[in-house]
């Protein structure tokens, strides 16, 4: 019976572009199956091995980059960055884990932003190889949206199988006990560093290769935005957290909900603003859906802290409390 | 010589004034175990109810601080009493879901200040803003020799409050041993509460000292808890008087940093010393690695 | 040759010995049991054996091998078992999944994993709790699944810490009589303990610090007779009557 849904949203999700035709929601999918991979990716380091990562952007900008400097320096096409991006967030990864994984909890996850922070300014001051704030611009091989729809399913495919089959293997039951406890890892023969560092470079591979998605998808990055702090590596955070930590779907939920939030804040509420000025021909309510549309990085904030005072363990994690609050159960009267 | 003497001043001067801001963060983290990712955004709320009250009210800076220290106290108090308290009763499977709502609280901060002030750079310019006095040939900025005396008496209240009164005391046996505390009749939320007010009105204080010659905007937060981390675990967690020292230390690097190598790379050097630090830390490095 | 050897043991903690000049050797087979009041160093001692401290001088010996400093999970591959005085669960893993990420440390697949878990636990009489979370076990059982997980990476050597504490006298004798069972298997045994009851009946000898200190050695007769050891534990009025 649990089999199903996966299955049917699967189909659904193969059908979407063929049904709905426009852009607009094409556009909006691709980038909820992009932070499919990016969340998948997270959730292994931080939710199964719970070493919380506050940077992945160091990872989805070094894919991005390196898409798009095999255009601009190779002269190849930035499609080899798909493979690249992944491996080039790896290369990063690998002495940053080598180094930062005898930090433990919470100075880890501040390593991490630091190398957030890093990375940017890297890709901001070097200029002769990145042209700094300029940015990089590629040319998109498809005109139509369909193609890199399939391309992003099929990652985030890969994603979540690949994600499956790892957590119920050995390395799955070694990221957990990491997580749970770290000295008893030890004593039962684990060489807790070493799965640190596997399980944060798995991270950075899926992270690093939807950069390069990015790169190819959207034809134009600079630093501020594939490095961006609240954009992307918050975003992943939250992408993990409203899903659920530590589980195989969740950042499935959470990459619906999250594309949604950051959508609804864009479009000022969908747009209920804009029309209510209209209607009312108030200038103030013009004014606050102005300030509405850029204020998402304020809803974030605030996602961020009701998300871990009431839902501490996601959308699919606290499933049960869920259902419970909106159906709540009825006691049946003793009768006849 | 002259230049070395100078920078020498300046880094001193700035170094006090940096004491005060890893103060209450130190104090936070020493007493707690919290690390506060939301300690530069309150120094910005700080900074901007300064703001206020000057170009509004037309009250002088320094005065203000009788303002925004019980504001910033009081908005402390609230924060841990109602988003990280709660956190430390759930074991979640969100291991560092304290951090986090302290990154959540600075970017809510942060983006209200931006939707009252807007992004603009402000800054608040009193008569004695650029004044200077000179020492042979060596200026001094008055605001800065100020906010360098001001931080010291901070300094030297805080030292007493915390050896010489009995709240001082119970803060300091939660910082040792909570259980302890506990059964000795310490309120450890209580203190949790107060203590986080504690550390949010110091770094008021120095936000506030610091406005008439610095400028402001939403982001400023950022750098200065970056700051306050490395001169809190370079003096040591919960020390005053390591605030102090670790705040020399910070504004002497940054003051030669900026004259021999160059105002570019101010910022990769700040992030540099923070990773650094991070790493190599002598005395919390135990409770790193244990933790 | 002794399967175990610590030699000249020293580990400081800052201006304080925790553990000093302490050597004993462990025979294949038999239980070896250390004793000391609270504080005595016993637990520090394993924890210098298991890696989590390294020691200021001094060495440990594995069947012959110098073991000294080599890492926690290499000990554990080498064949030294440990269990931790304050219980360490997987929490929000089953029983049966704690047993299997120990099972890992010897075999390969999920498949041959999941065999030697089952294979411990029936063994280790906690088969029937096998899917529950390990944070809900009771602390009889959680103690009893410290010493399954240990037992799933099939040590030749079991450092028991103070299993028998906080638990009741049934419990206990349940404790004793696996403890037992372990042996016959052919596992030798080091075990902490401050229940005299305990560590006086199943011991083969026994070795009693305390200040980190060696105060006597012998079989379990020859210590509870020791002045030293009763003067540790009961006072100096005793020791002399």
């Amino acid at each position: 019976m649990r089999k199903y849904p996966p299955i049917l949203l699967l189909v659904i999700l193969i059908l979407f572009p063929l049904i709905v035709r426009d852009h607009y929601h094409q556009h909006l999918m691709i980038l909820v199956l992009m932070w499919v991979v990016i969340g998948s990716g997270w959730n292994v380091i931080a939710g199964y091995t719970g070493q919380v990562s506050f940077g992945d952007a160091a990872f989805f900008g070094t894919g991005a980059y390196t898409a798009g400097l095999f255009v601009t320096k190779l002269g190849i096409s930035a499609w080899w960055g798909m493979l690249f991006g992944g491996i080039a967030a790896m290369a990063i990864a690998f002495p940053f884990g080598w180094i930062c994984f005898r930090l433990r909890g919470a100075y880890f996850a501040l390593a991490t932003l630091a190398l957030n922070e890093v990375m940017r300014h890297i890709a901001t001051v070097w200029e002769s190889l990145t042209d700094g704030m300029v940015g990089i611009l590629v040319m998109q091989t498809f005109v139509s949206k369909v193609p890199y729809y399939y391309i992003a399913l099929g990652l985030a495919v890969i994603s979540i199988v690949g994600v499956q089959f790892i957590m119920g293997s050995k390395w799955g039951y070694y990221f957990v006990s990491i997580r749970e406890d770290q000295d008893a890892a030890e004593s039962l023969g684990i060489n807790t560093h070493y799965y640190k560092m596997l399980s944060l470079n798995v991270a950075a591979f899926l992270t690093g290769m939807a950069g390069a998605l990015f790169m190819n998808y959207m034809g134009f990055i600079d630093p501020e935005v594939v490095f961006s702090l609240h954009d992307i590596s918050i975003m992943a955070i939250l992408v993990g957290i409203v899903g659920g930590v530590g589980t195989l779907y969740g950042p499935v939920v959470g990459a619906f909900v999250m594309v949604a939030v950051h959508e609804f804040f864009r479009t000022g509420f969908f747009g209920f603003f804009k029309g209510i000025a209209a209607l009312t021909g108030s200038d103030m309510i013009n004014v606050f859906a102005k300030y509405v549309m850029q204020a998402h990085v304020l809803g974030f904030g605030i996602l961020v802290v009701l998300v871990i005072l009431l839902l501490p363990n996601g959308i699919v994690g606290d499933w049960n409390l869920i259902v419970k609050k909106i159906f709540p159960v009825k006691t049946r009267g003793v009768t006849g | 010589m002259e230049v070395f003497l100078q920078t020498l001043v300046s880094g001193i001067l700035k170094g006090g004034l940096y004491g005060l801001i890893g103060m209450g963060m130190s104090l936070i983290m020493g007493v707690m175990g919290i690390i506060n990712l939301a300690h530069g955004a309150l120094m910005m709320v700080g900074m901007y109810v300064t703001f206020a009250c000057f170009t509004y009210a037309g009250i002088d800076p320094y005065l203000t601080i009788f303002i925004s220290m019980p504001a910033l106290f009081l908005l402390g108090m609230l924060i841990q009493k109602y988003t990280l308290n709660p956190l430390m009763e759930v074991d979640s499977i969100l291991p560092e879901n304290q951090v986090l709502m302290t990154v959540g609280i600075a970017m809510v901060l942060t983006e209200v200040a931006r939707f009252i002030f807007s992004s603009d750079y402000k800054s608040v310019r009193t008569s004695y803003s650029g004044a200077t006095f000179f020492i042979g040939d060596i200026s001094f900025s008055v605001a800065l020799v100020a906010a360098f005396f001001i931080a010291v008496a901070f300094t030297l209240s805080m030292f007493w409050f915390l050896l010489k009164t009995d709240l001082g005391r119970s803060i300091r046996a939660t910082a040792q041993d909570k259980d302890a505390a506990l059964l000795m009749g310490v309120n450890s939320k209580r203190i949790t509460i107060l203590t986080f007010g504690l550390g949010s009105a110091l770094v008021a204080a120095a936000g506030t000292i610091l406005m008439p010659v610095y400028y402001l905007f939403p982001d400023i937060g950022g750098p200065f808890t970056r700051k306050a981390f490395v001169i809190t675990i370079l003096g040591g967690l919960g020390s005053t008087v390591g605030a102090i020292f670790g705040g020399l230390t910070l504004g002497l690097a940054e003051a030669f940093g900026a004259t021999y190598i160059g105002m570019a790379y101010d910022d990769m050097i700040g992030l540099i010393i923070f990773i650094l630090v991070l790493l190599f830390i002598p005395g919390g490095f135990k409770r790193l690695l244990k933790v | 040759m002794s399967i175990f050897e610590v030699k000249d043991l020293v580990k400081y903690f800052g201006g304080l010995a925790a553990v000093n000049e302490v050597s004993f050797k462990v025979e294949k087979g038999e239980i070896f049991g250390l004793i000391g009041p609270n504080g005595s160093g016993k637990t520090t001692m394993f924890n210098l054996i298991s890696d989590y401290f390294k020691p200021t001088s001094g060495k440990i010996y594995f069947k012959g091998e110098d073991i000294t400093g080599f890492k926690t999970h290499k000990i554990c591959h080498l064949g030294i078992g440990r269990t931790f005085q304050v219980v360490k669960p997987l929490g929000r893993m089953s029983v049966l999944d704690n047993v299997i990420a120990a099972a890992f440390s010897r075999v390969n697949t999920k498949h041959d994993a999941h065999h030697l878990a089952m294979e411990t636990l029936e063994f280790c009489e906690l088969v029937h709790r096998k899917d529950v979370l390990a944070k809900s076990l009771p602390i009889g059982e959680r103690k009893r699944l410290e010493i399954t997980r240990a037992m799933a990476t099939k040590p030749e050597l079991l450092l028991l810490d103070e299993t028998a504490a906080g638990l009741n006298p049934n419990e206990l004798d349940s404790a004793i009589e696996l403890i037992k069972r372990i042996r016959d298997k052919g596992v030798t045994i080091i075990i902490i303990e401050h229940i005299m009851k305990v560590i006086m009946t199943i011991s083969d000898r026994i070795h009693a610090i305390n200040f980190g200190q060696t105060i006597a050695q012998g079989t379990p007769q020859e210590v509870a007779n020791s002045p030293a050891v009763i003067e540790a534990y009961l006072g100096e009025e005793y020791a002399h009557s």
